[in-house]
């Protein structure tokens, strides 16, 4: 009853935080509206949803890379390192230490792999960018025996490049969009390793956007569910994977025992949060 | 009699190529249609042979300050015609370029006047004798420059961070932005390193006939070079020009000895680009896809 309870500090600092973003495009299509997350030093984050919830935009507008698709954060805002960050352009965003893996891995096709590795660092001046390129081969000991163009890659050794690219920037935050798309299961499984020990061993925090919830919340500690532009729940991994609803929609636990659709109604299919 | 025609060529079209490289920079990068690759090495030229004759400097000083002010030239050019201009239609932006083209060539007129001056002598005119003929030390220097430059443009474009990060704009513009390219930086670099180069080309031009407004008819030649070449190809480039260079001599030998058409010299050229156009529209290296204008 006396002076308020201090605020428990917190173990880990917060790196970014996303406080009541709306983002809306060409002036007029809302895509994301009221959305808010925390992003602890050092974690790996999910981001989770059904597609064309927001997810992407949602990286976009932390990156900046929004104003090049004609979007813009309307609302709210971004504060990266205790610094606000909306509105600045994509170029100083990864100056800063955030770095965007885009969805559809976006390596250039018409370069080598080495060269796609050092464009990673462009942003640096320092003299340490050819052992960085050792260590992205220790990650990645395939890319090393590519010699060839970057666009004859199979997806998988693209998506390793794309990251291994991220790394070379030295970031202190990577925002990974759809890591597992288009990748076989078992690839998919050798890159979520990869994703938690470069977290692991490089201090990596990683805020990461996938379909594959299962995999997702397999690597995150913490993870967020949009729907239509909002965060419709949030929890911690584990807390998510036994939640009912999550495992209905996006993990398929549900649905093991029943012999047919027949009867199923389908409000309970189509079910939302919103 | 065929051998000097092609060495000829081959000098003149190592310059035809190094501005066909320099128009193919400012396209990649900024998708650019450049009129007025003539007028940068009209410019250029007319300012070297100021600093030298008006300002006395010996070569290489008049020569360095004429590549720093064309640096400043290509940007100042970009921020303040062509950066306005981002996201309107291909023509506006190509009608620009005519603008800026027809701009110069009478500004320059009007400073320096509308009669050819030579350079100040640079080198002795001894000729050298290379397997029996007689060169001039002159054409051996452009020669040369030209190929130094085409080097100097294959190490920019694998081994420097900004040459790559160059290629990277070029292949798509998002994705150099998330790499932590400044785009317009990028625009205003190719528009710098394309006014010194072609700068480069209009001195030798100028040490070797004298500067009058001619020079800018470099700027035409190069189109049959880069539509032979394909217009997004540095690689291209180089060949259409030697080719180009190579074909305009054989030609006006040709129709000196068999055809008296006469002005074969200036215009065979562009039949070659009616023909290239109409066979292999893309060039030799191009990419399929790019806009035709």
């Amino acid at each position: 009853m006396s002076a308020p309870a201090p605020a428990p500090v917190a173990a880990t600092e917060m790196l970014l935080e996303v406080n009541n973003i709306e983002v809306v495009y060409n002036d007029v299509i809302l895509v994301v509206r009221g959305l808010s997350l925390a992003v602890l030093k050092g974690e790996i984050i999910a981001l989770l949803g059904a597609n064309g919830a927001g997810k992407s935009t949602t990286l976009k507008a932390i990156s900046g890379l929004l104003k090049t698709e004609e979007g813009e954060v309307t609302r709210g805002e971004i504060r990266f390192a205790g610094e606000r960050i909306n509105g600045i352009d994509p170029h100083l965003i990864v100056r800063r230490g955030i770095f965007q893996v885009m969805e559809g891995r976006r390596i250039i096709a018409d370069m080598t792999c080495l060269e796609n590795l050092r464009l990673g660092a462009f942003t640096r001046s320092d003299n340490q960018v050819k052992s960085d390129i050792d260590m992205v081969y220790g990650y990645f000991p395939r890319l090393k025996e590519r010699t060839g163009l970057a666009g004859y890659l199979s997806g998988g050794e693209q998506q390793m490049l794309a990251i291994g690219r991220a790394l070379m920037a030295r970031p202190k935050l990577i925002l990974m969009d759809e890591p597992s798309m288009g990748l076989s299961p078992l690839l998919v499984k050798e890159v979520f390793g990869i994703i938690q020990r470069i977290n692991r061993e490089l201090g990596v925090t990683i805020l990461l956007v996938e379909q594959n919830a299962r995999m997702a919340l397999s690597v995150a500690s913490y993870g967020y569910v949009m729907e239509q532009g909002k965060v419709v729940l949030d929890g911690t991994a584990a807390a998510l994977a036994d939640n009912e609803d999550v495992k209905e929609f996006y993990l398929g636990g549900h649905g093991a025992e029943r012999k047919s659709f027949r009867g199923l109604k389908s409000y309970k299919r189509r079910k939302r949060w919103l | 009699m065929l051998l000097p025609l092609i060495l000829n060529g081959l000098i003149v079209g190592a310059l035809y190529g190094v501005v066909a490289m320099s128009f193919v920079l400012i396209y990649k990068a900024s998708q650019v249609v450049n009129f007025a690759q003539g007028e940068f090495l009209l410019v250029g030229a007319w300012v070297c042979w100021w600093f030298l004759t008006d300002w006395q400097m010996p070569f290489w000083m008049g020569f360095l300050f004429t590549l720093a002010f064309m640096t400043c030239f290509g940007i100042i050019l970009q921020v303040v015609v062509l950066r306005p201009l981002i996201g309107e239609p291909v023509i506006s932006v190509i009608m620009a370029t005519v603008g800026l083209s027809i701009f110069f060539q009478a500004l320059m007129k009007w400073i320096f006047g509308v009669f050819a001056k030579p350079f100040p002598p640079i080198f002795s005119a001894q000729s050298v004798d290379i397997l029996g003929l007689q060169v001039q030390p002159v054409y051996l220097l452009s020669l040369g420059i030209s190929l130094f430059i085409m080097a100097g443009f294959g190490w920019f474009f694998t081994a420097s961070k900004h040459g790559l990060a160059m290629r990277a704009t070029a292949f798509d513009q998002q994705v150099a932005q998330s790499l932590g390219i400044s785009v317009p930086k990028v625009f205003a670099m190719s528009w710098a390193i394309s006014a010194v180069v072609s700068a480069v080309a209009g001195v030798v031009v100028g040490v070797v006939n004298g500067v009058s407004s001619a020079l800018s008819f470099y700027g035409i030649k190069v189109f049959p070079a880069v539509i032979l070449g394909g217009l997004d190809s540095v690689v291209g480039a180089v060949l259409g020009g030697l080719v180009i260079g190579v074909l305009e001599n054989v030609a006006q030998y040709v129709d000196a000895e068999w055809l008296h058409w006469g002005n074969m010299y200036a215009i065979a050229p562009f039949y070659a680009l009616v023909i290239i156009l109409m066979i292999k529209p893309y060039g030799l290296f191009g990419t399929r896809n790019i806009e035709r204008v």
